[in-house]
C-alpha cells in the first residue's frame, strides 16, 4: 500500500472505528446514536456561533500542544504545561487590568507578559535538570501545583481576598466587537491569529534556525552534541523556557480572550494536560499539532451541544474519549493496514 | 467512593433516559417552538462544575425547577424546564447561550463562579431573563439570588456545642470566598451562643470537588478529637461522610457527626438502616428561591436587576429534620434562636472576626 | 555427505531490492562453517531466514535431509536451531538463568523454579568450559560473559546447530580467542556451528568451509584449508585487496602536537592518565598502542575538551588548548574521530546529511544571522558523501541509524577531514568494519599525514598499529612508557610493552593472549 495512502486512511479510519464504538456505547445506554452524531456536528459547525466557539476552543490547545510537542523535540518531556500556562493567565490578567495604555502596547505587552511567565515557570526545571540532572517529569509535575496554589493566593492578595481580578481593559482584549457581531457573540478572539503563527514559529526555529539544530541535536544525542561543540545545559534549558513560553501564551488566550480575567481555581484547566494528548496525535510536528488540535477542540466543543438533545455528559465524555482513543492507537491500525497489503503482496 | 459515584452516576443516567424516552421529545420546527414558547413559561438552569447529582445546591436549584415544571405542567425538553452541566469553566458561556438558541424564558445560572458569564451573556441577550445564584450581577435582566448562610449555620452551631462531648468542634470549607465565610462565620457564633469555651477547628480545603481532600481533612479532625463536623464544601464534603461512616462501622459507638450543607443530606449519612451519621444540615434552600423567582417572573414581575436575599425568615434557610439525632430540649432551643434571628434581634455576622 | 541443514537456492527480495539471490549453503554434521560477506552483502538476511524470521520468495531449506518450513523463530528453536545475536537479547538487570529461562519458564504449581533451572545451566556451562555464574545479574558481568550467556540460552533450549552473527565485533582479543575455544568444544560435543562474520583472520583459525556472498549472491563456497586470506578477500569484495597499508615513507617536520604531564581524572575521580608526555609532528601518524583501559579514553577526552584537565598542558601549533570548550578546540585545528561513533559520532536520529554538518553548521556559509541554509548543508552532505563514498538508501536524507558502520564511519572521517585539521585524532576507527572500508580509513589517514597533518590513531588491533603509524607509543596505566618504529619491533615485543614489562627485560617469552 502506498506510504501517503496510508497516512490519510489511518487517521479516517480511526475516527470512523470511534464514531462506531461511540454509536454502540449510545445504543446500549439507550439513546439515538444518529441524533447524538447530528448534535455533535451541529456543536461544531452548525452556524457561526458554533464555528467560533469551535475556533475559541481550538486556540488553547494549539499553543499547549505547541509547547508539548516543543518539548518533545528536543528530548523533554514538559508535563508541566499546566502550570505554565497558569502562571502565564495570571501574568496577561495582571498586565490587562493593572495598567493602563494605549492597546498597540497593552496587548502585546500582555500577551509577552504571559510567554515570559510561562517561561520563567518551565526555566525552574529546565535548571534543575541541566544542572542537577533532576528528571523534569517529576519537577514540571510538582510546578503544576505550586502554579495553582501560587495563582490563587496571588489572586487573592491582589484583590483583599476576592476570588477573580477585575476585568481587562478594552485595550488588552484580544476580543473584539467584529468577532462578536460576527459569530453572535461566540466569544471567538483574535487569539487564533497568535495561535497560528505561533505554528509557524514553532518551525521556523526547529526546521531553520542554528538553535533549532542544536536543540534537536541535545535532544537526541547529548553525547555526541557536547563532542560537536554544543553547549548541552544551556540548550535544555532553552527548550524547556521555549516550550514553557508557547504554554504562557495558551494561558494568555484564556485571560485575553475567552475569560478576560483569572479566577481562584479550585483545580486544574485540563488544557496543559489535554496538550500531551495533542501534541502526541500530531506527531510532535507544528501542523501536526495545529490538526490535532483542530480534531480535539472541536470534539470538545462540539460534544457540548449533546445534551441539548438529552444525552447525558457522562456519555458524552466517553464517546469522545473513544474517538481520541481510536486516533491516538492509530498505530495499531497501520499495523493492520500493513500486514494486509503484505498478504496481498505475497499472494 | 468511585464505584459509589459510578453508580450514581449510572443510575442518573438510567433516570435520565427512562424520562427521555418517556416524553420523546425532538428538536421540533421552530413553529412548534412558538407555538409551545406562548403557551407555556419555560425554565432553564446550567450547573457548575460540581454536577447535577452534587447533592448540594445544583440538584437544589434543579429540584425547584423540576418542582417548578410539574406544578405547570411543563414537561423536560424545549418549551419546558431543562438542565445543561458544565465541565470546564469556560463551558459557562456556551451552555448558557445553548438555552438562549432554544429559547428558554428564564435561566439560572449556579454558583458565583458563573457571575461573569451571566453578566456578559446577559447583555448580549437582553431579550432572555437570567438569574444568578449566590452572586451578583447588575443587570436589568438578571435577579441575583442570595442567601443569609450564616443564619443557618448559626443554628448548626447551637446544635453541634449541643451535642458535642469532646467540646471540639470542625468546620471544612471549600474554597476561602464569602460565601462559604458566612457559613463559617454563622456557625463559629452559633457554636459560641451555647458555649463561648469551645473553638471551631476551620479547615479551608480550596476546592469544591476533592472528595479526598474532605476525607483527609475529616480523618485529622476526628483524630484529634473533634467529634461534630460542619461542611461547606459541595462534593469535597462527600470526603467528610465517608470519614465519618468508615469511622462508625469499625465502631458502632464512635462519637462522630457530621453537619450538611445546601440541601438535606441525611441519606450521605447512611452507615446501615440503624446508623446515620448525619446530624442535621443547612438547607439552603435554593429550590425554593428558583420556584419564588420562577413564579414572579411567569406573572411578569421577574425582579430584574434586583438582589433577593432569602433567610430563615422567608424558609430560604431551613436545618434538616435530624430524624431524633437532637433531643426536643436541643430542638426547642435551636428554634428559639431561629425566632429571634427571623424577628432580627439577633443579628449573625457574615465574617469571622479574628 | 550429511548435511544437518541445506539452504538451496534461497531468494529473499524487499520491494524490489533482491537482498539473497539464489544463495545456497550446506552445513555439514560437526563442522564450523563460516558466512563471509562485507556489511549489507545479505549474510544477515540469510540467517533470519533460516531462523524464520523472514520468509523466503524460493528455494528450499532442508534439516537433517528433510524438507521444512520455519514460519517462525519458535519453530527454528523445535528444530534445533539457535542464534547468537550480535546485540545480545539479554535483560540487564536478571541473573543468568533468568535470562536463559525467559520466555520457557519451568514451573511448579504456577511457581517458576529457578533452583533447577539454575542447575541445569551450571552442568551445560561446565560441560562446554563456558565458565558461567548462573546467579550473576547480566549488567555485572563483561560482554564476553553476555555472550556466554547467549550460548548457554540456545544450549539450554536444546539446540545442535548454533548460528553465531558477528560474534567478536564486541570481543576483546582475549575474549575472543576464548571464544574460539569455546567453538572448537561445541563442535567436539557434537553441535554444528555457522559463523557470520566479515573478519578474516578468524575465519582462517576456527572454520571449516566458508561460504561467501557478495552483493545478495552466493558467490561459493572453499574448504578453509585450501584457501588463504586474500583469496578470501578477493572473493568476498570482488578485487584485489592490499592487507599491508601501502605507504611511502614518512616525511616528519615540526613537532605541532605537544602533551606535557598530563593528568586526568574518570568520573570516580581515580587518575588514569599519569603525568602522560607525547609529541607529533607535523606529517607524521603516531599510534598509540596499549590494552583497553589504560588510559586511552580519558587521554583523548581530555584533549578534545569532552573531559576536564586536572593538571598539565596540551598544545597545538604552539597554543595552549588545555582544558578550553570543545568547540574551541575543534576551532584551534583538531579533527577527531571518536571511538564509540554512536553515543559521540553521530546524532543516529538525524540524516546522515545534517551529521555531516554537525561540526561546521553554526557558521557561515551554512548558517547567517542564526539561520541556517539547509541548501548549503545538502551541497556539504552531498559532495562528502561522493567523496568519501558514503552508501545509503536515500542520500543525504537517510536517518544515520539507517546506514552500515563502514558507512557512518567514512560519513565521520569525511566531516572531520573536510575541515582540515592540523590534528586527526582517530581512535578506533575501523571497529566493526569489513576489510574494504578498514582500506580506505587507512588510506585517507595516510592522505592526511602526506598532506603535512598530524595524525594521532589510537587502536586496541595490533596490526592495524604496526601497520599504519609511523612511530608507536605504548600506553600503560596512563603513561607513555616507551614509544618504538613499527619496522623496528615484533608483535610479541609490543605485546609485552602492553603488558607493562619493559624493552630490555624480555627475552622472546611471548605471553598469550596480547595481540
Amino acid at each position: 500500500m502506498p506510504k501517503k495512502l496510508t497516512t490519510i486512511l489511518v487517521p479516517v479510519i480511526s475516527v470512523i472505528l470511534g464514531l462506531l464504538v461511540g454509536a454502540i456505547v449510545m445504543l446500549v445506554s439507550g439513546y439515538d446514536p444518529v441524533e447524538g452524531y447530528l448534535a455533535l456536528w451541529e456543536g461544531i459547525f452548525g452556524d457561526v456561533y458554533t464555528l467560533g466557539g469551535t475556533v475559541r476552543q481550538i486556540t488553547p490547545y494549539v499553543l499547549a500542544g505547541l509547547a508539548v510537542a516543543f518539548a518533545f523535540r528536543t528530548g523533554l518531556f514538559n508535563i508541566g504545561v499546566e502550570g505554565q500556562l497558569i502562571m502565564g493567565w495570571l501574568a496577561a490578567a495582571y498586565v490587562g487590568y493593572a495598567f493602563d495604555l494605549p492597546a498597540i502596547i497593552h496587548l502585546p505587552l500582555a500577551i509577552l507578559a504571559a510567554a515570559v511567565a510561562g517561561a520563567l515557570w518551565a526555566f525552574i526545571p529546565g535548571l534543575l535538570k541541566a544542572k542537577l540532572q533532576v528528571h523534569e517529569v517529576i519537577v514540571t509535575i510538582m510546578m503544576n501545583y505550586i502554579a495553582l496554589h501560587v495563582s490563587n493566593a496571588i489572586i487573592k492578595s491582589l484583590t483583599d481576598g476576592g476570588e477573580k481580578t477585575p476585568a481587562i481593559h478594552e485595550s488588552a482584549s484580544l476580543r473584539s466587537a467584529f468577532l462578536d457581531n460576527l459569530t453572535e457573540y461566540s466569544r471567538m478572539h483574535y487569539g487564533f491569529v497568535i495561535a497560528l503563527i505561533m505554528v509557524v514559529i514553532m518551525w521556523f526555529i526547529l526546521e531553520r534556525t542554528k538553535r533549532g539544530f542544536e536543540l534537536k541535536a541535545v535532544g537526541f544525542n547529548q553525547n555526541a552534541s557536547e563532542y560537536a561543540g554544543m553547549n548541552v545545559n544551556k540548550n535544555i534549558i532553552l527548550a524547556m523556557v521555549i516550550s514553557g513560553a508557547f504554554a504562557g501564551l495558551a494561558g494568555a488566550m484564556e485571560a485575553l480572550g475567552t475569560f478576560g480575567n483569572v479566577s481562584v481555581i479550585g483545580g486544574f484547566t485540563g488544557i496543559g494536560f489535554d496538550g500531551i494528548a495533542v501534541a502526541l496525535l500530531g506527531a510532535n510536528a507544528p501542523l501536526g499539532v495545529l490538526l490535532g488540535a483542530t480534531l480535539f477542540g472541536s470534539l470538545k466543543f462540539g460534544a457540548l451541544n449533546m445534551p441539548n438533545v438529552g444525552i447525558p455528559v457522562e456519555i458524552v465524555s466517553i464517546i469522545i474519549a473513544l474517538v481520541i482513543f481510536f486516533v491516538a492507537s492509530g498505530y495499531i491500525i497501520r499495523v493492520f493496514l500493513e500486514r494486509m497489503s503484505k498478504k496481498k503482496e505475497a499472494k | 467512593m468511585t464505584k459509589r459515584k459510578f453508580g450514581l452516576a449510572l443510575s442518573v443516567v438510567l433516570a435520565a433516559g427512562t424520562l427521555l424516552g418517556a416524553c420523546g421529545s425532538k428538536d421540533d420546527s421552530s413553529k412548534g417552538d412558538k407555538e409551545s414558547k406562548e403557551k407555556n413559561f419555560s425554565i432553564a438552569m446550567v450547573t457548575d462544575l460540581g454536577g447535577i447529582d452534587d447533592k448540594s445546591f445544583n440538584q437544589s436549584a434543579w429540584e425547584g425547577i423540576q418542582k417548578f415544571g410539574k406544578d405547570n405542567a411543563l414537561e423536560k425538553g424545549n418549551g419546558g424546564y431543562e438542565y445543561l452541566a458544565s465541565k470546564s469553566s469556560s463551558d459557562y458561556n456556551v451552555n448558557l447561550n445553548s438555552l438562549v438558541r432554544r429559547d428558554f424564558n428564564l435561566i439560572f445560572g449556579v454558583g458565583y463562579l458563573m457571575e461573569d458569564s451571566i453578566k456578559e451573556v446577559a447583555s448580549q441577550k437582553p431579550k432572555t431573563n437570567f438569574s444568578i445564584i449566590d452572586g451578583k450581577v447588575d443587570a436589568p435582566n438578571v435577579a441575583s439570588i442570595l442567601f443569609k448562610e450564616q443564619e443557618g449555620a448559626f443554628l448548626a452551631g447551637v446544635a453541634a456545642a449541643s451535642v458535642t462531648k469532646s467540646n471540639k468542634i470542625g468546620f471544612v470549607g471549600g474554597i476561602d470566598i464569602p460565601v462559604i465565610n458566612r457559613f463559617h462565620a454563622g456557625f463559629v457564633e452559633g457554636v459560641k451562643a451555647v458555649n463561648p469555651d469551645i473553638k471551631v477547628d476551620a479547615v479551608y480545603t480550596g476546592a469544591f470537588d476533592k472528595a479526598e481532600l474532605g476525607k483527609t481533612t475529616a480523618n485529622r479532625m476526628y483524630t484529634s478529637g473533634v467529634d461534630v463536623i460542619f461542611h461547606a464544601a459541595g462534593a469535597t464534603g462527600n470526603g467528610v461522610f465517608t470519614e465519618a461512616k468508615e469511622r462508625k462501622t469499625k465502631d458502632a459507638n464512635a462519637n462522630v457527626w457530621v453537619i450538611g450543607v445546601d440541601a438535606d443530606q441525611y441519606k450521605e449519612g447512611q452507615v446501615n438502616d440503624k446508623t446515620n451519621v448525619t446530624l442535621t444540615s443547612v438547607m439552603k434552600r435554593v429550590d425554593i428561591a428558583v420556584q419564588d423567582v420562577a413564579k414572579k417572573a411567569k406573572e411578569d414581575k421577574f425582579p430584574g436587576g434586583e438582589i433577593l436575599t432569602y433567610g430563615l425568615s422567608d424558609n430560604g434557610m431551613a436545618l434538616a429534620d435530624s430524624h431524633g439525632a437532637i433531643t426536643d430540649d436541643v430542638m426547642k432551643k435551636i428554634d428559639d434562636y431561629a425566632k429571634q434571628i427571623a424577628d432580627g434581634k439577633i443579628k449573625v455576622p457574615e465574617k469571622v472576626e479574628k | 555427505m550429511e548435511y544437518v541443514i541445506e539452504m538451496l537456492d534461497i531468494r529473499k527480495q524487499f520491494g524490489n531490492f533482491v537482498a539473497n539471490d539464489n544463495i545456497t549453503l550446506q552445513l555439514r554434521k560437526g563442522e564450523v562453517h563460516a558466512l563471509l560477506g562485507e556489511n549489507g552483502a545479505g549474510k544477515s538476511t540469510l540467517m533470519n531466514v533460516l531462523f524464520g524470521l523472514y520468509q523466503p520468495e524460493a528455494g528450499e531449506i532442508r534439516v537433517n535431509g528433510k524438507k521444512v518450513k520455519i514460519s517462525d523463530p519458535n519453530v527454528a528453536n523445535d528444530l534445533g536451531i539457535g542464534m547468537v545475536h550480535q546485540h545480545f537479547m539479554l535483560v540487564e538487570n536478571f541473573t543468568v538463568t533468568e535470562n536463559i529461562i525467559l520466555g520457557s519458564e519451568p514451573t511448579k504449581m504456577g511457581i517458576v523454579n529457578i533452583k533447577d533451572a539454575a542447575k541445569k545451566v551450571q552442568v551445560l556451562s561446565e560441560k562446554y568450559g563456558l565458565n558461567v555464574d548462573p546467579y550473576a545479574k547480566i549488567e555485572d558481568i563483561s560482554v564476553g560473559m553476555q555472550q556466554r550467556a547467549e550460548i548457554l540460552k540456545t544450549l539450554y533450549r536444546g539446540a545442535d546447530i548454533l548460528i553465531f552473527d558477528e560474534p567478536t565485533a564486541s570481543l576483546t582479543p582475549q575474549e575472543i580467542t576464548e571464544l574460539m575455544q569455546i567453538m572448537k568444544r561445541l563442535i567436539a560435543e557434537g553441535k554444528s556451528i555457522i559463523i557470520i562474520t566479515h573478519k578474516l583472520k578468524e575465519i582462517m583459525e576456527v572454520s571449516d568451509r566458508v561460504t561467501i556472498i557478495r552483493k545478495g549472491q552466493g558467490i561459493g563456497t572453499v574448504t578453509t584449508a585450501e584457501t588463504n586470506p586474500s583469496q578470501l578477500a578477493e572473493l568476498m569484495v570482488g578485487r584485489q585487496v592490499e592487507f599491508k597499508t601501502e605507504k611511502t615513507e614518512a616525511n616528519p617536520k615540526e613537532v605541532i602536537f605537544q602533551i606535557d604531564n598530563l593528568v586526568v581524572t574518570d568520573y570516580r575521580n581515580i587518575e588514569k592518565v599519569k603525568g602522560l608526555n607525547l609529541s607529533i609532528r607535523s606529517g607524521e601518524i603516531v599510534g598509540i598502542a596499549g590494552i583497553d583501559g589504560n588510559g586511552q579514553s580519558e587521554l583523548i577526552e581530555a584533549i578534545t575538551g569532552l573531559r576536564k584537565v586536572k593538571s598539565g598542558t596540551v598544545k597545538l601549533n604552539g597554543q595552549d588548548i588545555t582544558s578550553l570548550k570543545p568547540r574551541e578546540i575543534t576551532e584551534s585545528g583538531v579533527g577527531h574521530i571518536p571511538q564509540d561513533r554512536h553515543k559521540h559520532g553521530l546524532v543516529l536520529d538525524f540524516p546522515i546529511g545534517h551529521n555531516i554538518a554537525l561540526q561546521t553548521y553554526y557558521k557561515a556559509p551554512i548558517s547567517k544571522g542564526g539561520v541556517i541554509d539547509y541548501s548549503k548543508i545538502s551541497e556539504l552532505a552531498q559532495k562528502i558523501i561522493k567523496e568519501y563514498d558514503v552508501r545509503s538508501g536515500h542520500g543525504e536524507s537517510t536517518p544515520a541509524r539507517a546506514l552500515s558502520g563502514g558507512n557512518q564511519q567514512k560519513a565521520i572521517i569525511g566531516r572531520e577531514v573536510d575541515r582540515n585539521p592540523d590534528l586527526l585524532i582517530a581512535a578506533l576507527p575501523t571497529r566493526g568494519l569489513d576489510v574494504g572500508a578498514i582500506e580506505f580509513i587507512h588510506q585517507r589517514l595516510i592522505e592526511q599525514r602526506d598532506k603535512g597533518k598530524a595524525v594521532l590513531l589510537i587502536s586496541f588491533e595490533l596490526d592495524e598499529v604496526m601497520n599504519v603509524s609511523d612511530r608507536i607509543a605504548v600506553i600503560y596505566d596512563g603513561q607513555i612508557i616507551d614509544t618504538v618504529k613499527p619496522n623496528e619491533t615484533t608483535e610479541q615485543e609490543l605485546g609485552l610493552l602492553m603488558a607493562g614489562q619493559d624493552r630490555q627485560s624480555n627475552n622472546g617469552q611471548v605471553k598469550e593472549g596480547d595481540e
